[in-house]
């Protein structure tokens, strides 16, 4: 072949590639849920914007197609699949605790950053911190005093190894103090001093005096549940194989999950572990949960599921009894305000 | 001696005023590298991601996965090595290793949520990527004079990370563009790859060299090459040099745990070291080709000693990140493509691919074994003492190769 058909070739099969390329793409950005036509069966309330103060709201994300996906929405808890108030707050993680929220959004840019804000009572920003990696999970304490969350963290091309981690951070608003990566936690492992490079810590989430937290560690290629003491700076670990924990309004039950099959598809299972006796209660939900869950009250916790292009609030009894119900269609990160009088 | 073999089975001897320039082939190479590595490091950049948050893998079954095909390359690459020289067809088997990769991307489109689909994709992607790195290396020694090799490996390593640079970018472009658009990134990845092996067919000429007998290129006369004195140094010494270097994530786990740096900022840090690389790659390659590959190679692990001094204490704040990370690029650049040009010409032409795949082979499981002993070293004792420890060893492996001068006749001979 002459070179000048070569080159010819050559450019002919990059505007080819190009072209399949560029019309993938374009079409798979029309799927973006921002983009697509609103859903006209998802009731909207256009009375006012969320209220954190006013009891009774579930709060939590809207992923229902349309302009509004993935700002925070609130319906009444009373009426979940009611009308929905809309907010212009975008978040991947939102959770709200004494009239106060936190949320953590995709930063937009070309490296994957995020930032973690706190908001008050009507979800404006009060408190605004950069993070690195992609938001996975944030949660306040009872009274919003302690704000935590987890981010996923992927290096590049010459990092080799796993080239993925977990940061997770703690604010803690009475003083200010900012631990951006508390994985460097002096760690008691099985009763013994632990130390080890591998080590990643997600899914916080405190007590409601702020004295101690229970997270997910792993390391050696084993996760265990984590009690974590923030005054003393030490951590234990309580149990193995559950993660993201999230405390009961009464501080003495965990809702966890667990890795219970090697599908990838399917790997876990939602299970309440009392804190006192260690002992655990598989819940009615069958299908994988992969969620820090919320509890709603002392017996009820409510966790998101994926459905196409979007995902679903559901909620399960706490004590293992009964079955699983749809809270909210188009949904996630679920939690609520007080009950109210 | 295959040095002088080596000049008698035709490498194109030219007058040194033709020699100075950089063969049309190797910008070829180069190109067909760059494009690939837009491809493959797109997907290295997002796999993690993809995997751990929409497939729900753990961060484990992801390490293994990874690691498992780490290991694999190995044996593929004295496999695909042989081949070439047997069939004196380096071009058709590097371009079979770029177009397994080609369509390893497009499967990563089919996997969902299977762990053994999953393991076959990477598999196939990594088995292609051992496949053709021998042949393509011995294809750009065999396009060069052998006065300039140098050079001709740093205008190919540099072309190299200009696609490193770029795939990453990419990629979060795409990511960002079309929200959870992995699987955008993926198909993105393929036409790219594509591309790449277009490329390659193209413009890419292959170099084929009378052989004796067929049956004399097989694995075994590729660890028979190990017989010759100057080859067999050379890659004990690559060896020795490997089990003494860490890997280049613990020198950024290292700089981010010294310095605290701001996460956000984490992920730019290999792109400092790439950066440095890419600029010093040629002119490098040429130092080399003047005063001598090996002397090169030994001062770029020099500069590696520094920059694990620098990480030990001798530097703080920007400075500390600045330099450190120019002294690692400085060593990438003074030792990646500088071994193979300083290889390449103890070999046999016929038997270059196989040679180049021993060595290579042997480099990636001495740095295999080095990782795995730093990072015991780093669980033991903690990070100062196993850094400690890896400075140690470094500089006795410098000093060492200082005082014996393995290769005091490569000068001469090249």
């Amino acid at each position: 072949m002459r070179f000048g058909v070569k080159v010819w070739t050559a450019l002919g099969a990059t505007v080819l590639l190009g072209g399949a390329a560029t019309i993938y793409t374009l079409d798979a950005m029309a799927g973006n849920p921002t983009r697509a036509r609103p859903d006209v069966t998802v009731a909207v309330d256009h009375s006012g914007p969320p209220d954190l103060l006013e009891p009774g709201r579930l709060l939590f994300r809207t992923t229902a197609p349309g302009p509004d996906h993935g700002k925070v929405a609130s319906v009444a808890l009373a009426d979940p699949g009611g009308p929905r108030r809309i907010s212009q707050l975008a978040c991947d993680r939102f959770h709200t605790e004494a009239g106060t929220g936190v949320c953590l959004a995709t930063a937009p840019g070309l490296m994957p950053s995020a930032v973690a804000l706190r908001v008050d009572e009507r979800l404006r920003e009060t408190e605004r911190v950069e993070v690195a990696g992609i938001p996975s999970r944030a949660k306040l304490s009872a009274g919003g005093r302690m704000a935590t969350w987890t981010t996923f963290v992927t290096g590049d091309s010459y990092t080799q190894g796993t080239g993925f981690s977990t940061r997770t951070a703690i604010l803690d608003r009475r003083d200010g103090a900012y631990l951006s990566n508390i994985e460097g936690i002096p760690l008691t492992v099985d009763g013994r001093p632990y130390q080890a490079e591998d080590v990643n810590v997600w899914g916080a989430g405190f007590t409601a005096d702020g004295s101690r937290f229970y997270a997910t560690v792993s390391t050696a290629g084993r996760t265990h549940l984590l009690e974590g003491d923030y005054d003393a700076w030490t951590a234990r670990t309580l149990a193995e194989n559950a993660e993201c924990p999230s405390l009961s309004p009464d501080g003495r039950r965990l809702a966890i999950k667990k890795r219970v099959s090697d599908d990838a598809a399917r790997p876990w299972r939602e299970y309440v572990l009392d804190l006192e006796t260690l002992r655990e209660t598989p819940l009615a939900e069958t299908r994988s949960v992969d969620d820090q869950v919320v509890w709603l009250d002392e017996h009820t916790v409510a966790y998101e599921l994926p459905r196409d292009g979007g995902s679903d609030i559901w909620a399960v009894p706490a004590d293992g009894s009964g079955a699983p119900r749809l809270l909210v269609p188009w949904g996630s990160s679920p939690s609520v305000t007080s009950r109210g009088p | 001696m295959y040095i002088a073999s080596a000049r008698e089975t035709g490498l194109e001897a030219r007058p040194d005023g033709a020699g100075r320039r950089v063969a049309g082939n190797v910008f070829a190479l180069g190109a067909v590298s760059l494009v690939t590595d837009v491809s493959s490091e797109m997907v290295t950049a997002v796999l993690p991601l993809y995997l751990v948050l929409q497939l729900g893998f753990s961060p484990l079954q992801f390490g293994i996965l990874d690691g498992l095909y780490s290991g694999v390359t190995a044996f593929v690459r004295i496999a695909g090595g042989t081949l070439a020289d047997r069939w004196q067809r380096r071009k058709l088997v590097a371009g079979l290793g770029y177009g397994i990769s080609a369509v390893a991307k497009l499967g990563l489109l089919g996997v969902t949520g299977s762990a053994t689909s999953m393991g076959l994709v990477l598999a196939a992607d990594r088995t292609g990527k051992g496949l053709r790195t021998a042949p393509r290396d011995a294809l750009i020694s065999l396009s060069s004079d052998p006065g300039t090799l140098g050079r001709a490996f740093g205008v190919h390593r540099a072309m190299d990370t200009v696609g490193a640079f770029l795939g990453p970018l990419v990629a979060f472009l795409l990511l960002w563009a079309v929200t959870g658009g992995y699987q955008a990134v993926f198909f993105v990845s393929f036409c790219v790859a594509t591309l790449g092996v277009v490329l390659l067919v193209l413009f890419v000429r292959d170099h084929r060299e009378p052989v004796d007998r067929r049956s004399s290129v097989s694995p075994r006369a590729a660890f028979g090459l190990l017989r010759d004195r100057g080859f067999r140094r050379i890659c004990g010494w690559a060896a020795l040099f490997g089990l003494a270097t860490v890997g280049d994530a613990f020198v950024y786990l290292l700089l981010q745990d010294r310095l605290s740096i701001e996460p956000a900022y984490f992920a730019v840090l290999p792109l400092g070291t790439a950066g440095i690389y890419l600029l010093l790659a040629v002119p490098l390659g040429r130092v080399a080709d003047r005063i001598g590959r090996w002397k090169v190679f030994v001062a770029g692990h020099l500069a590696l000693l520094a920059a694990y001094t620098l990480l030990l204490g001798a530097a703080d704040g920007l400075w500390l990140v600045v330099a450190s990370l120019t002294a690692h690029g400085l060593f990438y650049a003074c030792t990646d493509g500088v071994l193979m040009a300083a290889a390449g010409p103890l070999l046999p032409a016929g038997l270059r691919t196989s040679g180049l795949a021993v060595l290579q082979t042997g480099q990636a499981l001495a740095k295999l074994a080095s990782s795995v002993l730093f990072g015991a070293a780093w669980t033991l004792w903690g990070m100062r003492p196993a850094l400690y420890l890896a400075a140690g060893a470094l500089a006795v492996v410098v000093v060492a190769a200082l005082i014996v001068r393995p290769l005091r006749a490569e000068r001469g001979a090249v």
